[in-house]
């Protein structure tokens, strides 16, 4: 057997492909069914977080300004571990898909949180003004006049933002979640072969390779005009 | 309040794992110093290839830049660390970080320094070349410098997540901050060594976020 064929072998193997390939198609949807939670709950959170802070109240805005920085500074993989490791310590017991929905979702609430309050606060001061004196309330005001303006603002920054953090649903591997991943790790160490860990890559491109493409197109149709 | 305060800031406990921790924040800060000049230096490469004209330069680059944008990280690193043995390679853990992060990182600061080359008016280019300097004079003195300036907000916060990323080497048993922070936890059965680790974190990254946030929030209102 020469060097190409032992490759071949190795990261093509057909016969093991076929077998793991179910797995690696129940971890793919695993992966969606995760990512899917967490881009809802996130970008929600921080929706929430934005608007609390666009309230202005003082006391209010240095917590919420600090829990952002906390989870833009925390890398998520370290607070997947101390949720799925550390809280069993207080009687709270987290499933490995409830810890990396849980952490993921701060993570991305803290960078949505930021990225809509720069475009918020990126609409000119007229614009409140303006709608207040006409007798619009705060939050007809914000909703109507200033969410408009700074959604167009914000769309390319947090299309990426989103898609980076989604990325990060292969951490659940850690805390055993057969997702993409922690099926094919499974298989690998199952078949001694490492097809499985092929069918992993491509299986994340089909899944993420399309996204990436999208981000880059939005990022030129919403581009500011220099 | 005191079951809380033994199961993540238990002195005692604390006191036993703090050299190993110290050892991990050491390792983390190395692996740092290793991954984000490789990252910068692999964007730099990608970024001059793209102002290549050609279709042979151009379309294979941004399908290289997209597939190691599309796949996460840790697949990666998995795929470098417990793959390329199975092709008669062995590598190291340290050189499987370095594999993957540069494939990875290179990509996203290829992108920043592409959209910052982008962003310099040709007129700059053209100016400095009528002026008689070379090609290379042109791009490291004109409009490199140009060009970092507009994307420094996008860069700072590739560094912080590069070093964000590093904690991922502990999947493949680098003992850096998050891995020793696992071996003192499951040795002590106790949270606080975790806890520590994301403490040691926060305080090392703190500083990157509160200046990225000024620095995002003075481009957006040069914007206006």
């Amino acid at each position: 057997m020469n060097n190409w064929d032992r490759f071949t072998d190795s990261f093509f193997n057909a016969r093991v492909a076929a077998e793991y390939l179910p797995k690696i198609i129940d971890g793919f949807w695993l992966t969606v069914l995760l990512a899917a939670c967490v881009i809802v709950t996130g970008l929600v959170a921080g929706l929430a977080l934005a608007v609390l802070r666009a309230l202005g109240v003082r006391p209010l805005n240095w917590l919420i300004i600090f829990v952002v920085d906390l989870f833009r500074a925390l890398p998520p993989l370290v607070i997947i571990v101390l949720i799925y490791f550390g809280l069993p310590g207080l009687g709270l017991e987290f499933s490995g898909f409830a810890a990396a929905w849980l952490s993921l979702s701060l993570v991305l609430m803290a960078f949505a949180e930021e990225i809509y309050w720069a475009g918020i606060t990126a609409v000119p001061a007229g614009q409140w003004e303006a709608s207040r004196s006409l007798g619009l309330p705060f939050l007809v005001t914000f909703l109507l006049i200033i969410m408009p303006q700074a959604i167009r603002i914000v769309i390319p920054p947090l299309t990426n933002r989103t898609i980076a953090i989604t990325k990060g649903t292969a951490l659940a591997s850690v805390v055993a979640v057969p997702e993409i991943l922690g099926a094919a790790q499974a298989g690998v160490s199952f078949s001694f072969n490492p097809t499985p860990l092929t069918l992993g890559a491509a299986a994340y491109l089909v899944l993420f390779l399309p996204v990436v493409v999208l981000g880059r197109w939005v990022e030129t149709r919403f581009a500011w005009k220099r | 309040m005191n079951d809380f305060l033994e199961a993540f800031f238990s002195l005692d406990i604390l006191r036993q794992a703090w050299p190993i921790l110290l050892q991990g924040f050491g390792q983390t800060l190395l692996l740092s110093a290793i991954t984000v000049p490789l990252g910068i230096l692999g964007g730099l490469v990608l970024a001059l290839l793209s102002t290549v004209r050609s279709p042979w330069v151009r379309w294979p680059l941004i399908a290289w830049v997209d597939v190691f944008r599309a796949l996460p990280p840790l697949v990666l690193l998995v795929f470098v660390y417990a793959g390329l043995p199975f092709a008669g390679i062995e590598v190291s853990a340290l050189w499987a970080v370095a594999i993957g992060f540069f494939l990875n990182t290179g990509a996203y600061y290829g992108e920043i320094f592409r959209a910052g080359l982008e962003s310099v008016p040709a007129g700059q280019r053209e100016a400095a070349r009528a002026l008689g300097l070379h090609r290379a004079q042109t791009m490291a003195l004109i409009v490199m410098p140009q060009a970092i300036r507009n994307v420094l907000p996008d860069l700072v916060s590739n560094t912080l997540e590069v070093v964000k990323l590093t904690s991922i080497a502990s999947v493949v048993a680098m003992p850096e901050l998050l891995f020793q922070a696992r071996q003192a936890q499951s040795v002590t059965y106790n949270a606080t060594p975790i806890m520590a680790a994301a403490v040691a974190y926060f305080l090392l990254l703190w500083p990157l976020v509160r200046l990225l946030s000024r620095l995002e929030n003075r481009q957006l209102a040069s914007r206006r």
